[in-house]
């Protein structure tokens, strides 16, 4: 019953029989060893597995491992891959952005993916744009600090 | 913005990005989930779908038998293991039997009854669904206040009025109090029960050393040398042969403040088949079976005279405590009588708690434990005094306020108040607002027809929990300073940071003690074969108890380090300031590392002296810290669809002296985050029979980034004088000054429709009825 996937994680290309109940984020963590997307609730509601497919922030709990075939996967750890930080990484550890550590992951993709589609978002649009993704511990207000800075560095 | 660092500047103060956070940011720290092992298994519990039902068979036979499957064990198998321990005390206090897996009765719904082991976390899930189970449901019940009433639902069979406890607590002259009184206000006010929704659910790895017959538990706690003193004791290990490891922890907030019956199991497990074993939390059981939060019905009645003085407060308060004891269930509403006095000066109180078994999980701690409870309580009915007697909010609350001049303060419930200036954060506060203009603007407003509402909370807080005849375990902490032999400095705290931030905050106070670089300390914590032995971190203690513990280690080896120093100089006066030991007469000079080598090298000895740069501190406080605050929340309440805007979110909270404030913001925030869950959107609700309606993130409503206003923080600081940093602790600060502000800023939008009270959460649905049951 198990099928071949072939996918590219990170700049890398992988090959893997999985079984086609596998999710994507149980692949990453459990199987390819990345275990930098978290998993806070298995329903979709928490943002804490959140990794960039084809350039788009996916809830990796909410996706199958076989609906990766061919895909261009980026996790957290694809960041800083080259040993430099991404300027949002850089931003939210300037801003104090995260405590416990367990959403950033998330929180750090999806603020990425808020910022290619809009390079200078208002502080409505920052947490608009991260509805999706929960956090328990900051009150969410260094997070738009974070945000905002990154925007205004890239921008620079 | 985080400043930069230079070796000699004083870092205890300073806002310093955290030395936590590259491998928090880069996905490469280490949760119990990350965990891998050779030979690893994985457990999946079943749990009870029934609040109360008789077990009449169980058969695993199928389970058992499914490809994959090692091993399925129910509460038979696991009889010999001891109960889930309850670390509370009270008189008289009724504390059932609480096994591991429920044997022959199940007592709440998810209630754990047997538990699966296969070789991939897949199967085991398949395996839960061929165990099969035949109950007989019972009636249930879910509400306290019905369980307390004749001829309900025995939770437990052999208390059939469900009462665990009571306890009555009373401190001045109460009925006089009440006597002298012009005025006396009453009102019923609850505390819901809440989620605590740590991002990370709890999970557990357990390893079994067959040869050496010892344990290795990995588990997502707060508190790991209890759960290893506890556990042991569960499961009849010499407790020197269990090691427990605190990874990288998503979250807490008290729901990590225990002992629960999966760590006790997933050992027994490993123990059982010899392999590594991992149980990880699914939400859906984060929700029916970690412990929640508060759970009170309180009846308040308080005294006042005409001019606002108050004079006494009575409070009958309904403990919903759930099925179980957890391991501080019955103790967390006793800090709430604790805290009843809050920052006024009265000195007559009366409390009686009734704690009630209920077919629910267990209530435990949560964020501020008691303390918020007591503090919504009071702020509430200060308003409701004030409005009772036409008086401005914020005129009654200095009117009553301890002055500045008589610290400490000796409260009707038995503490000294350690320092404070209680008028100072509520003047800041009021002028951040422009209190009488915004006044004025209110009036206009309410001519116009607009709901717009101004609310006051003006808090107080039992931090730096605490010393130790008033706490279940120990209220003391540890720390563990080594100068290594090239003069880096390791510090193993026993508190078990979890996102608060100690792995820098505690690098800073080294830094400054020593002269080091903050980049040559390495705080290390949670790894009971590491630290010496610990408590935890839990009730805002981790700085102000365990940075002291740290910082009289310090004071220790820098006695120490002088010594070395005359000795390596040839001198009898030496002065150690920024990482060098100087001989006051020559001039000449030792670095750190030169004496810390020399240390350890031992050619030559101090008189009295012990090789080495070592020092273990164990600090006992003399008392509690005891911060405060003042919060002013704006609102606006839509009359057509009861929606509540926040306008403007004013803190100024005092915690002592700050170490960090920037995470002393983030502290701030995260707080006020958890009261405006409590106060605006989070209940947990059961039905009649006990079952969790919101069982769910989709139904159980924490804030997201859209829902939360822009906080403005501002401090005072006050120094405590029970430790020598001055520091009193800002974990509990936000949530327990916030619910209050906001119930207090609603209330007053909605006084013009006859409104005095509203229980919380405010969802709209309620506030647009009361709206239109004012207008019909």
């Amino acid at each position: 019953m198990k099928r071949t996937i072939n996918l590219t994680i990170n700049g890398k290309q992988y090959t893997h029989e999985v079984e086609p109940r596998l999710l994507l984020i149980h692949y990453l963590r459990d199987i390819v060893g990345l275990t930098g997307p978290h998993i806070g609730c298995e329903t979709s509601l928490c943002g804490a597995c959140t990794v960039a497919v084809d350039g788009k922030a996916v809830k990796s709990c909410t996706m199958f491992a076989v609906q990766a075939e061919g895909r261009n996967v980026v996790t957290i750890e694809g960041l800083a891959a080259n040993g430099t930080l991404d300027p949002i990484q850089e931003a939210f550890w300037n801003e104090h952005a995260l405590q416990c550590g367990f959403c950033t992951p998330g929180m750090i993709m999806a603020s990425k993916q808020l910022l290619e589609r809009n390079s200078s978002p208002t502080e409505e649009e920052i947490r608009h744009g991260l509805e999706g993704n929960l956090c328990r511990c900051t009150g969410y207000q260094h997070i738009v600090n974070a945000v905002k800075a990154a925007a205004a560095k890239v921008g620079a | 913005m985080a400043t930069t660092i230079t070796k000699t500047e004083t870092l205890v103060g300073k806002r310093i990005r955290r030395r936590e956070d590259p491998r928090l940011i880069t996905g490469t720290a280490t949760y119990v989930d990350d965990i891998q092992m050779p030979g690893m298994h994985h457990a999946c519990i079943l749990r009870s779908p029934h609040a109360a039902a008789l077990i009449k068979s169980v058969s695993t036979k199928n389970a058992l038998a499914h490809p994959g499957v090692v091993a399925v064990f129910t509460g038979i198998d696991t009889a010999s293991v001891g109960p889930v321990p309850c670390g509370a005390s009270l008189p008289g206090l009724r504390v059932p039997h609480h096994d591991i897996l429920a044997r022959d009765r199940v007592y709440f719904a998810g209630h754990p009854v047997a538990v699966v082991v296969a070789t991939d976390r897949y199967i085991a899930r398949d395996a839960i669904d061929l165990i099969e189970i035949e109950y007989e449901p019972l009636p249930a019940v879910a509400d306290p206040e019905k369980a307390l009433a004749e001829g309900a639902p025995a939770v437990h069979p052999q208390w059939p009025d469900n009462t665990a406890f009571t306890f009555h607590q009373e401190g001045g002259d109460v009925d006089k109090a009440f006597a002298e009184a012009e005025v006396v206000v009453k009102q019923r006010i609850t505390s819901q029960r809440l989620i605590p929704t740590a991002l990370e659910t709890r999970g557990v790895v357990a390893e079994w050393h067959s040869g050496d017959k010892a344990l290795t538990i990995h588990s997502s706690t707060q508190i790991p040398h209890l759960l290893r003193t506890l556990v042991a004791q569960m499961l009849g290990l010499p407790e020197n042969r269990l090691r427990v490891i605190t990874p990288e922890v998503g979250g807490g907030f008290g729901s990590k403040l225990n002992v629960y019956a999966e760590e006790a199991l997933m050992g027994f497990v490993a123990m059982k088949i010899g392999k590594p074993v991992k149980w990880i939390e699914s939400r859906r059981e984060n929700f029916m079976c970690t412990t929640q939060g508060r759970g009170h019905v309180d009846y308040f009645e308080i005294a006042a005279m005409k001019d606002g003085t108050i004079l006494g407060l009575k409070l009958k308060l309904i403990q919903d405590l759930g099925a179980y004891h957890q391991l501080l269930t019955p103790a967390i509403p006793t800090l709430s009588v604790l805290m009843m006095p809050g920052l006024y000066k009265f000195q007559n109180i009366r409390a009686d708690i009734i704690g009630v078994f209920t077919n629910c999980v267990p209530t435990d701690a949560y964020r501020g434990a008691g303390r918020p409870e007591a503090t919504h309580g009071i702020e509430r009915m200060v308003d409701i005094l004030a409005a009772e007697l036409k008086m401005d909010p914020a005129e009654i609350r200095f009117k009553n306020f301890v002055s500045s001049d008589s610290f400490p303060f000796h409260t009707a419930t038995g503490l000294d108040y350690d320092s404070g200036n209680y008028s100072e954060p509520l003047k800041k506060a009021l002028e951040t607002v422009e209190y009488e203009k915004l006044r004025a603007e209110q009036a206009e407003a309410r001519k116009q027809g607009r709901l717009l509402g101004i609310g006051i909370s003006t808090y107080g807080e039992i931090c730096a929990i605490g010393p130790s005849p008033a706490t279940p375990a120990g209220g003391w902490e540890s720390a563990t300073v080594k100068i290594e032999p090239s003069g880096q400095v390791t510090v193993m705290t026993g508190a078990s940071p979890h996102g608060q931030g100690q792995e820098t905050s505690f690098a800073q106070i080294v830094a400054d003690e020593l002269g080091v670089d903050m980049d040559d300390v390495l705080v290390v914590h949670g790894d009971t074969a590491v630290v010496q032995y610990g408590i935890g971190t839990f009730g805002s203690r981790g700085t102000a108890i365990g940075g002291t513990a740290l910082y009289f280690a310090l004071q220790d080896l820098k006695a120490k380090i002088k010594k070395f120093g005359a000795l390596l100089l040839g001198s009898e006066d030496v002065t150690y300031a920024n990482g060098v030991c100087t001989d006051n007469k020559t001039g000449k000079s030792k670095t750190l590392a030169e004496i810390a080598g020399a240390s350890y090298r031992a050619m030559k000895l101090p008189p009295n002296t012990e090789p080495g740069m070592i020092s273990t501190h164990f600090w006992e406080p003399p008392n509690f810290t005891f911060p405060f605050g003042a919060h002013i929340v704006i609102t606006e309440v839509d009359r057509d669809t009861g929606r509540i805007e926040i306008k403007r979110y004013v803190a100024i909270d005092d915690c002592g002296k700050m170490i960090n404030p920037l995470l002393v913001d983030g502290q701030v925030h995260g707080g006020v985050a958890q009261g405006l869950g409590q106060a605006l959107w989070e209940q947990a609700v059961y039905d009649e029979n006990g079952q969790l309606i919101s069982g769910e993130l989709m139904d159980y409503a924490i804030p997201k980034a859209s829902m939360m206003p822009w906080i403005e923080s501002g401090h005072t600081e006050t120094p405590s004088p029970v430790n020598p940093l001055g520091v009193k602790g800002v974990g509990e600060a936000g949530t327990i000054g916030c619910s209050p502000a906001v119930v207090n800023s609603v209330v007053d939008a909605l006084r013009p429709l006859g409104v005095r009270h509203i229980d919380m959460p405010l969802t709209p649905e309620k506030i647009w009825k009361l709206i239109q049951g004012a207008s019909a």
